[in-house]
């Protein structure tokens, strides 16, 4: 088995989020400065940059806008989740000596730019121009919404169910003064169901935002993260797995690909889900969540649609989960993995204010990317 | 629903398999070492690794819902909602993503029975789309 890596995330920011009318590589400024201040660490001082979304090169795009020449850079493109699988190779680097300070950032304008299509990105080489757009789904919604559709059938869950991970973002976000629906009151199970079908069983009210947005955060060796001004929030686990990138290829959807992924995450680390004080998963949509919550074993399968009911993922409940409100109620950019770093860090920082979980010590991040194609978990620690 | 669609053109490895739509022929790709069926076309087995000894053979054409969404906003103006996305399971194993027509989007259920149909495409060739296997008893 594989041992947790003396690493330690030292520094952690947002950029600006919603409509911010700025372009991706100012906003990636923001968030790389803001991060570095947040650690206490100039920016010359790093020499790890791990990045996707500013270009086709986006490493050294960034890099040079920002004006280092780092001896170790990651651009894994696996789509939303990839910030937490730059997590496990900035530690690796870290550890072997490659790079000493590493920034993982991401940032989109996607909103402001309109640049979201809800046929996704159409590469006519892929097998997937040739067997699957022909049909018309909706990418990536309708991969999700066919999963959502099996799960429920499968084990008799409702939509009604499905509707309180919409609900429980919202009530989250209503404590966040930075999550885009701040302020919009509460959400009801009807205002869920009852919002404009977009592919079934889906709704808009289980998709999530589409807005700008993005974060970084800055890892080094805890040797370092020592003398440096936050509490060290240290790397105890990661693992992954990429499953699939077309529609037809899994042979259940009703069950996510992601176990492995949080197997090894929890096997490094030695701790299981009953350990973990707040969790940040990837919650494109609705049914994102559920799948996730039985794959990485907080419950058993089909049991998280009455797993999460009762106020359990709300403020306040057992299982504090997307405390910002997540990509359903503070912010989606499009690749919303980074932001998961972000609010655990917090998290366990306790910097949270109104939405802070007392007390919490370990976080886990989950990301998922593409239609539940690619599956990332990290698990954080904190001694404060 | 796909009225002008454009199809990207066939590869070396699905060429085959399009050639065959032109005979309204559904076929799968079989490795001749392991047996096994897949779905798209590649140019190995998934199964063994092997790159020889991959061929055609046609399907049974039945197939059953394995889940299916009613798609009810466009993704190109190429699209006419509601429609039905559905995966068929095919007799053989592999799942096809394809559309179920023949039925009112909101009737198609998972577990449907379904049987091949064709829609035409303007180059000759054809995409297999599926529809009830059999008329459905009045409810
Ligand atoms: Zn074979």
């Amino acid at each position: 088995m594989m041992r947790a890596p003396a690493v330690a995330i030292v520094g952690a920011a947002e950029c600006d989020l919603g409509v911010t009318g700025r372009s991706i590589l100012g906003l990636q400024a923001q968030a790389i400065t803001r991060a570095l201040a947040d650690a206490g660490l100039p920016l010359r001082d790093v020499d790890g940059l791990a990045t996707t979304g500013v270009s086709r090169f986006s490493t050294t795009q960034l890099a040079e806008y920002v004006g280092i020449q780092p001896s170790w850079v990651d651009s894994t493109f696996t789509g939303g989740g990839a910030f937490e699988m730059f997590v496990a190779r900035a530690a690796q680097a870290i550890e072997a000596g490659q790079a000493e300070v590493v920034v993982v950032s991401f940032a989109s304008n996607q909103r402001s730019a309109r640049s979201r299509s809800l046929a996704g990105v159409l590469e006519t080489h892929t097998p997937e121009a040739q067997f699957e757009s022909p049909y018309g789904p909706l990418h990536p919604i309708s991969h999700y919404a066919m999963a959502a559709a099996a799960y429920l059938h499968r084990y008799r869950a409702t939509r009604e169910q499905l509707a309180e991970v919409a609900i429980a973002a919202r009530e989250w976000a209503l404590l966040n003064p930075v999550a885009y629906r701040y302020g919009a009151g509460p959400l009801t199970v009807q205002d869920v169901l009852g919002a404009p079908v977009v592919s079934t069983p889906l709704t808009t009210g289980d998709c999530c935002l589409v807005t700008d947005g993005g974060g970084a955060v800055v890892l080094t060796s805890l040797d370092r993260a020592r003398d440096l001004p936050r509490p060290p929030v240290r790397v105890l686990g990661y693992g992954e797995v990429s499953t699939n990138t077309s529609m037809a290829w899994p042979d259940d959807l009703a069950t996510s690909g992601a176990a492995p992924a949080g197997r090894r995450a929890f096997a490094m680390a030695g701790l299981t889900p009953a350990d973990v004080d707040v969790v940040e998963v990837y919650d494109s949509f609705t049914i994102t969540v559920l799948l996730t919550l039985e794959a990485l074993g907080f419950c058993g399968p089909g049991e998280a649609s009455s797993f999460i009911q009762g106020g359990r993922i709300r403020p306040g409940g057992a299982l504090p989960l997307n405390t910002s409100g997540g990509g359903l109620s503070y912010c989606h950019p499009g690749q919303f993995g980074v932001l998961l770093l972000v609010e655990a860090v917090r998290q366990l920082r306790g910097e949270c204010a109104d939405r802070q979980v007392p007390g919490a010590e370990i976080g886990l991040a989950h990301g998922t990317g593409g239609i539940l194609s690619s599956h990332a978990t990290v698990l954080l620690g904190v001694h404060r | 629903m796909s009225r002008s669609y454009p199809v990207p053109p066939p590869d070396e490895v699905t060429e085959g398999w399009w050639g065959a739509t032109r005979q309204r022929r559904l076929v799968l790709q079989y490795c001749a070492d392991c047996d096994r069926p897949q779905h798209p076309p590649r140019a190995l087995c998934t199964a063994c690794g092997a790159t020889d000894h991959l061929g055609w053979r046609d399907a049974s054409g039945e197939g059953i819902v394995d889940s299916c969404t009613v798609v009810e906003r466009a993704p190109s103006p190429d699209f006419t909602p509601p429609y039905v996305v559905a995966r068929v399971r095919l007799a053989e194993g592999p799942v096809l993503l394809t559309n179920v027509v023949d039925i009112a989007p909101y009737e198609v259920g998972i577990g449907d029975r379904v049987r091949l149909r064709w829609r035409d495409l303007p180059d000759g060739r054809a995409l297999p789309v599926f529809g009830p296997a059999s008329p459905r008893p009045e409810e």
